[in-house]
């Protein structure tokens, strides 16, 4: 244990503090640089106190968005986001939870097999496998179109595996016991499995919907249609788009915008997830 | 309300793994019968063929008059209480005893008034709408008799239902359980792998060794009769002393094991059978030193050594006898309390 001595803590809080400003300080920089008007970021320094165009720049990209320049108004853009980020997630956690549920409660043949197959592709990132996926999505025409975006971003070995580990620990007994009962596997999947997978689905759904709202590269190549246009690979077409100079302030407010609904997700997921964590116990 | 008929049954795992070997029992309808043995015997895996949880390999099982091998648990009209109770955590105590119910389509009313009965008779009401970790072990086992007497089943089967509870709740668990058993008249099957509570709560006893049948028969019948050495050194605290024949052909006097038969190379004595009153007619004498006395309150165990014999023996006496430590001691037995048995097969002679 750590003795609990002046300079042993002192130290330790040093040491916490400096981490979390490390952490912080980005994000108050992008707070502080969506209040202040155009002309500021010319000169190349960054100002570290709030500036007075907060208002404007908010009601400016959420309103208008930089058209000219062929970005849309952040609004649709979040609402594509948020429908792809929830595909994503929901088609994540039912195919995961249920391709888990076969490999652990059922014997079939090449089970282990189907397994080692899954998990090996918790080793494939996305980038790896992007060009045929690219080539796949094409072919079936779901270019610009929110089945593209969410569809082949919805299996995941590491959902699965989770789940997998999650069942292993609930008791045989409780299958036993539901057989006993009259309840054949889809009814014990459905009124006993799902309910005591409660906190694991909630804390998946949290990771899982950070992953699709990030998503990036992918919507960056299957999206030509602003109307698709999600809103993290809208900050980039911010960036990179017209003539002039990069619109700072205008860009940092999105992304503040941007990251609200993660951060929105985890504040109301937590309170279920505690929730979920005093309420039910094995 | 059925009987239970397992004819040559057998369970052999993938692999060859032997699990259960030609068990013949017949169950009575009303019945009780319980399974003892050491661990690993086989005992729950009969348990569990019985209820469905394991395929039946070898022989038949009927239940009433039906052959259930092939039937899943659901179907075959039983109960099962687990070991670790198995309720359903999620779930009120309520919603716990109907599950079952409302799987076999019962009305809401009619599933209302059964738990409700089955709730009262366990004394369990209050709980009604608490989750299970919120109550203490004694409720949890009691919710889970609950879970398998509100089907009214053709069987309950108890895997080991007492033994995570501690040692006063197990006692009167034990008679709660055996009482309400009497009552509802539902044939029984009980797993265990304590010999106290099989002796106390089986109508007939079955101890099972290595996946066989070593005995079958009611408690006093197996306790003074046991067929193997394997059974009589199970059944019974503290354990049968099993000393050689021709060890105690040099303790006692030589036509007092005249009566056995030859093959009787091995003679088990119950520690119980011993005292230390002095020997009458058909009865023999046993001298050993006390190496050491353990006063128990009601009853008291002594530890004797004989002269050039490594077997001890436990002599159990009820009430503690004023005797010191390192003496001689005399003790007397009925020539009919030795039990004979043949080392080489283990089995019981005459």
């Amino acid at each position: 244990m750590v003795d609990n001595n002046r300079w042993g803590n002192f130290f330790a809080h040093l040491v916490l503090i400096v981490g979390v400003a490390i952490v912080v300080f980005p994000v108050y920089v992008a707070i502080i640089a969506s209040t202040h008007p155009p002309g500021t970021f010319v000169r190349g320094v960054m100002p570290l106190l709030p500036g007075p165009n907060a208002w404007e720049n908010y009601r400016t990209v959420i309103t208008e968005g930089r058209s000219r320049a062929g970005t849309p108004p952040i609004g649709g853009m979040m609402w594509n986001s948020f429908i792809m980020a929830m595909a994503i997630t929901i088609g994540k956690l039912s195919i995961s939870i249920i391709s888990a549920f076969a490999i652990v409660y059922f014997r079939f043949p090449g089970r282990i097999f189907f397994f080692w197959i899954i998990f090996l592709t918790l080793m494939l990132p996305v980038e790896v496998r992007i060009v045929p996926t690219f080539q796949v999505v094409a072919d079936f025409g779901m270019l610009n179109s929110f089945a593209g975006l969410s569809i082949p971003l919805i299996a995941s070995a590491t959902a699965t595996f989770l789940f997998r580990q999650f069942f292993m620990t609930v008791p045989e007994e409780l299958m036993e016991a539901a057989r006993v009962d009259g309840a054949g596997p889809m009814k014990f999947f459905k009124d006993i499995l799902l309910p005591l997978s409660i906190t694991n689905i909630a804390a998946l759904f949290v990771i899982m919907f950070i992953y699709g709202w990030n998503q990036y590269l992918w919507p960056l190549l299957i999206t030509t249609d602003p109307e698709y246009y999600t809103i993290v690979m809208g900050i980039q077409r911010m960036v990179t788009g017209g003539d002039s100079e990069p619109l700072w302030h205008l860009v940092m407010a999105t992304v503040v915008l941007a990251a609200l609904p993660p951060v929105l997700v985890i504040l109301f997921m937590q309170r279920l997830f505690v929730k979920g964590l005093t309420e039910t116990e094995k | 309300m059925a009987s239970i008929n397992m004819d040559k049954l057998g369970k052999v795992y993938a692999g060859d793994v032997r699990a259960v070997t030609d068990v013949n029992i017949d169950i009575a309808d009303g019945e009780m019968i319980v399974l003892v043995g050491p661990s690993g015997c086989g005992k729950s895996t009969l348990l569990r063929m019985v209820a469905g949880l394991e395929t039946i390999t070898e022989g038949t099982l009927k239940i009433g008059d039906r052959v259930v091998n092939q039937l899943e648990p659901a179907e075959r009209d039983i109960a099962m209480v687990f070991q670790n109770y198995a309720l359903y955590p999620h779930m009120t105590v309520f919603n716990n005893l109907a599950y079952g119910l409302k799987n076999r389509g019962f009305k809401k009313a009619d599933i209302d008034q059964r738990v409700r009965q089955a709730a009262d008779m366990l004394e369990i009401g209050q709980f009604l709408d608490r989750k299970p970790r919120q109550l203490s072990g004694g409720q949890r086992q009691r919710v889970a008799m609950g879970r398998a007497l509100v089907r009214e089943p053709a069987a309950f089967l108890f895997d080991e239902p007492l033994s995570n509870l501690d040692a006063k709740l197990r006692v009167q668990m034990r008679v709660e359980i055996r009482q309400l058993q009497k009552r509802l008249a539902t044939t029984s099957l009980y797993v265990t792998h304590d010999q106290l509570e099989a002796l106390t709560m089986a109508d007939r006893l079955v101890v099972l060794n290595a996946g066989r049948i070593e005995q079958l028969g009611t408690p006093m019948e197996v306790y003074s009769r046991p067929a193997t050495t394997f059974v009589a050194g199970f059944i019974g605290s503290p354990a049968m002393n099993m000393l050689p024949a021709e060890y105690m052909r040099g303790l006692v006097s030589a036509d007092s094991l005249a009566h056995l038969p030859s093959k009787a190379d091995l003679i088990g004595i119950r520690p119980e059978d011993l005292s230390l009153e002095p020997a009458k007619e058909n009865e023999m004498s046993l001298s050993g030193r006390l190496m050491l006395l353990e006063p128990a309150g009601a009853e008291s165990h002594l530890h004797l050594a004989f002269e050039g014999i490594r077997e001890t023996m436990v002599v159990r006496l009820p009430h503690v006898p004023e005797v010191t430590e390192g003496s001689t001691l005399t003790f007397s037995i009925k020539r009919e309390k030795l039990h004979p048995f043949d080392l080489a097969t283990g089995q019981r002679v005459t």
